[in-house]
């Protein structure tokens, strides 16, 4: 009865290019997005934000940007850990070098970065693709870690290998508190959500996902793999890179290579997986589901166990809360393979015909 | 020029055992397109399973002698990683066929999340050792040709016999036995298989066995060169560029594959580490096996792939 689009008639071209276009979705975005802007901070205590919402926003905005690569371009990655891990290096290093940079300037420096890393480690895509294609782009993540490890150059020679970055400063605003760092993730997230979102819907969107369907046939109707592929690489490279600056910057303050380990990029790709492929709204499903599981199972296991009357050791429940999450992912697979966003979009459909079936 | 032969022959074992879990990978890729990444986690299983049950056995049935637990211990992992083959392929691979290649690889993925913390939570994870009687001392080979001759590892040894034993056997028990013939049909064409009357489900409970077989193999000798620990499970992320250079589909070019790396890997760390800070191995494989594929997209002795619309 609420949510549908009947008698919603589009009379010009700018409402029929809105990017929300039907009322009700543009009231329920607009109210979550001033919900979690101002809502949100009055709401939650200080522990919530750091173990939490601020890694969920920073992982949901990279994996946005794995999404593009992934489920809108078709292009199995592997590597995403090294961008996030170049974006911060490279932010870092425009940060660091170059007197009296600005925070924004330096975070968007280091998506830059991101960027020719990630169409330099692309170009294998334009000969292989598939499963090859995950193998090689995990060369770029062995690579760079090795490369932020050993080569001084990247981090300033400091003796410990690891960097950090105090006082971060926005027109004089010092970021410290945690709704601040919260405000910025979300500030960052909300404008590249949108971005992505317009960006997916325009022709280089439809290439993408041309080549994603099939390149062949893709290339046959006069689209161009190689700027399609290599664009999808810079574009998701770049948004990588900047949650992975913002990873480093806002989230760690201070870190070293292993920050951004493979297990990252696969937990980037879970996120994906499980938010569902080819939807922006989907990756930030997937990242709330991924960043929440293992706190989740780690406060709810001792009181499982007190129930029953087992005390489980602090290595069980690390070893048990491996075997939850790995079972919960394959079982997640089988029951939904096209992810959360795919119950989304069942609910939405559901919504639409209420209180009818059809 | 004898250091340099000392090397080659110090990477060519090497890139044995690499070949050793790349079979894992490539039997069970062919058989049914799955890439698995729990390939790594099964090494694991099957080598703490091995460690543990070599230990305990004479504890609980009262015998002191080696060679009887080793053979216990073997047979038993071997019981467990069938059961586990049993338990993948009824609980989840049923259930995900005909799923995107990333659905796939993400759900085996899962699964060694999965095997990883069982293997643990039932056997420990401290580092134990595997001791199936491997000598330790090195040997010197050509001492009348070079200079205080070659140094030979004689576990290294070993392992490269036992390791192309396997190969020869998985060979023959592909080439010339009935289920052999049924897993090389499957891993041509899953249709046209299915539709002379072979048992999909069937084929790929076997290849998950054999693929398990091939894991305890590996984890033994990994395990009883290393200790049986956690990072046994990063020998599986070692053995990928085999397996991408040598072709996805290819036996033999898992075994290359294998050698090459091997090669590859400890000729640039003794020649060219040096000149850029060392530890370069890790990735020298990957981009060797890039470089490769740039040429070569379906690996050195993958089928060729065709597109058609």
């Amino acid at each position: 009865m609420l949510y549908r689009e009947n008698g919603q008639f589009k009379t010009n071209y700018k409402d029929d290019q809105r990017i929300l276009g039907i009322t009700q979705d543009r009231v329920f975005v607009w109210a979550l997005v001033i919900f979690a802007f101002v809502g949100v901070p009055l709401l939650v205590d200080e522990y919530l934000f750091r173990a939490i919402l601020i890694p969920f926003l920073i992982l949901a905005l990279a994996a946005v940007g794995v999404n593009i690569l992934v489920g809108y371009c078709g292009q199995i990655s592997l590597g995403s850990g090294a961008f996030m891990a170049v974006g911060a290096y490279g932010a870092y290093n425009v940060l660091m070098r170059f007197e009296g940079m600005p925070l924004i300037p330096a975070l968007l420096a280091g998506g830059l970065c991101a960027t020719i890393v990630g169409v330099v480690f692309g170009i294998p895509s334009l000969r292989v693709r598939g499963l090859y294609l995950a193998v090689a782009t995990l060369a770029a993540q062995f690579f760079w870690d090795w490369a932020f490890l050993r080569v001084g150059w990247f981090t300033l020679y400091t003796p410990s290998g690891s960097v950090a970055v105090s006082n971060l400063q926005i027109f004089g605003w010092t970021i410290n508190s945690p709704v601040e760092k919260y405000w910025l993730c979300l500030g960052f997230l909300t404008v590249f959500a949108f971005l992505a979102k317009n960006l997916v819907r325009s022709a280089i969107g439809r290439n993408w996902m041309a080549i994603r369907d099939m390149d062949v046939a893709a290339a046959v109707i006069g689209i161009r793999p190689v700027y399609a592929k290599l664009s999808a690489f810079a574009v998701s490279s770049f948004i990588v890179g900047v949650a992975g600056a913002l990873w480093g910057f806002v989230h760690l303050g201070g870190w070293e290579p292993a920050a951004f380990g493979i297990e990252r990029s696969f937990q980037l790709l879970f996120m994906v997986i499980i938010g569902g492929m080819g939807s922006i709204m989907g990756s930030m499903f997937g990242a709330a589901f991924i960043v929440a599981l293992p706190i989740f199972l780690n406060q709810a296991l001792p009181v499982v166990g007190s129930w029953v009357g087992v005390t489980i050791s602090t290595a069980g429940i690390a070893h048990s809360e491996f075997m939850i999450f790995g079972a919960l992912i394959v079982w997640f697979l089988i029951v939904e393979p096209h992810g959360l966003a795919r119950l989304w979009s069942i609910g939405k459909q559901k919504l639409r015909v209420w209180p009818f079936p059809h | 020029m004898g250091f340099f032969i000392e090397t080659l022959i110090g990477g060519l074992m090497a890139g044995m055992l690499y070949s050793l879990v790349a079979l894992g990978f490539v039997l069970i890729f062919k058989a049914s397109s799955v890439f698995n990444f729990a390939q790594g986690a099964m090494v694991l299983f099957a080598a703490l399973a091995m460690a543990r049950f070599s230990e305990w056995f004479p504890i609980w049935f009262g015998f002191d002698n080696l060679f009887l637990a080793n053979l216990l211990a073997f047979l038993a992992a071997g019981a467990l990683m069938f059961l586990m083959a049993w338990l993948i392929e009824r609980l989840v691979l049923r259930h995900l066929v005909n799923q995107e290649g990333a659905t796939l690889l993400m759900a085996t993925l899962g699964i060694s999340y999965f095997v990883d913390g069982l293997g643990q939570s039932i056997f420990g994870s401290d580092i134990y050792q595997i001791d199936i009687g491997m000598p330790k001392e090195p040997v010197f080979a050509l001492e009348n040709v070079f200079e205080g001759g070659i140094m030979l590892n004689l576990e290294d040894l070993y392992a490269a016999a036992i390791a192309a034993s396997l190969v020869i056997v998985l060979t023959l028990f592909f080439n010339k036995t009935t289920t052999g013939r049924a897993l090389r049909a499957v891993a041509d064409d899953h249709q046209a298989a299915q539709s002379i009357g072979i048992p999909l489900n069937r084929i790929w409970f076997i290849v998950w066995c054999v693929a398990g077989v091939v894991a305890l193999v590996a984890g033994m000798i990994w395990g009883s060169k290393l200790g049986v620990q956690f990072s046994l499970t990063t020998v599986a992320l070692r053995a990928l560029p085999v397996i991408i250079l040598g072709g996805l589909t290819s036996v033999p070019g898992a075994i290359i594959g294998g050698l090459l790396i091997g090669v590859g890997e400890k000729l640039s760390e003794v020649f060219l580490g040096s000149y850029v800070g060392g530890g370069i191995e890790i990735w020298f494989a990957y981009v060797l096996a890039l470089i490769v594929l740039m040429f070569r997209p379906q690996g050195l002795f993958g089928e060729k792939i065709i597109d058609r619309v």
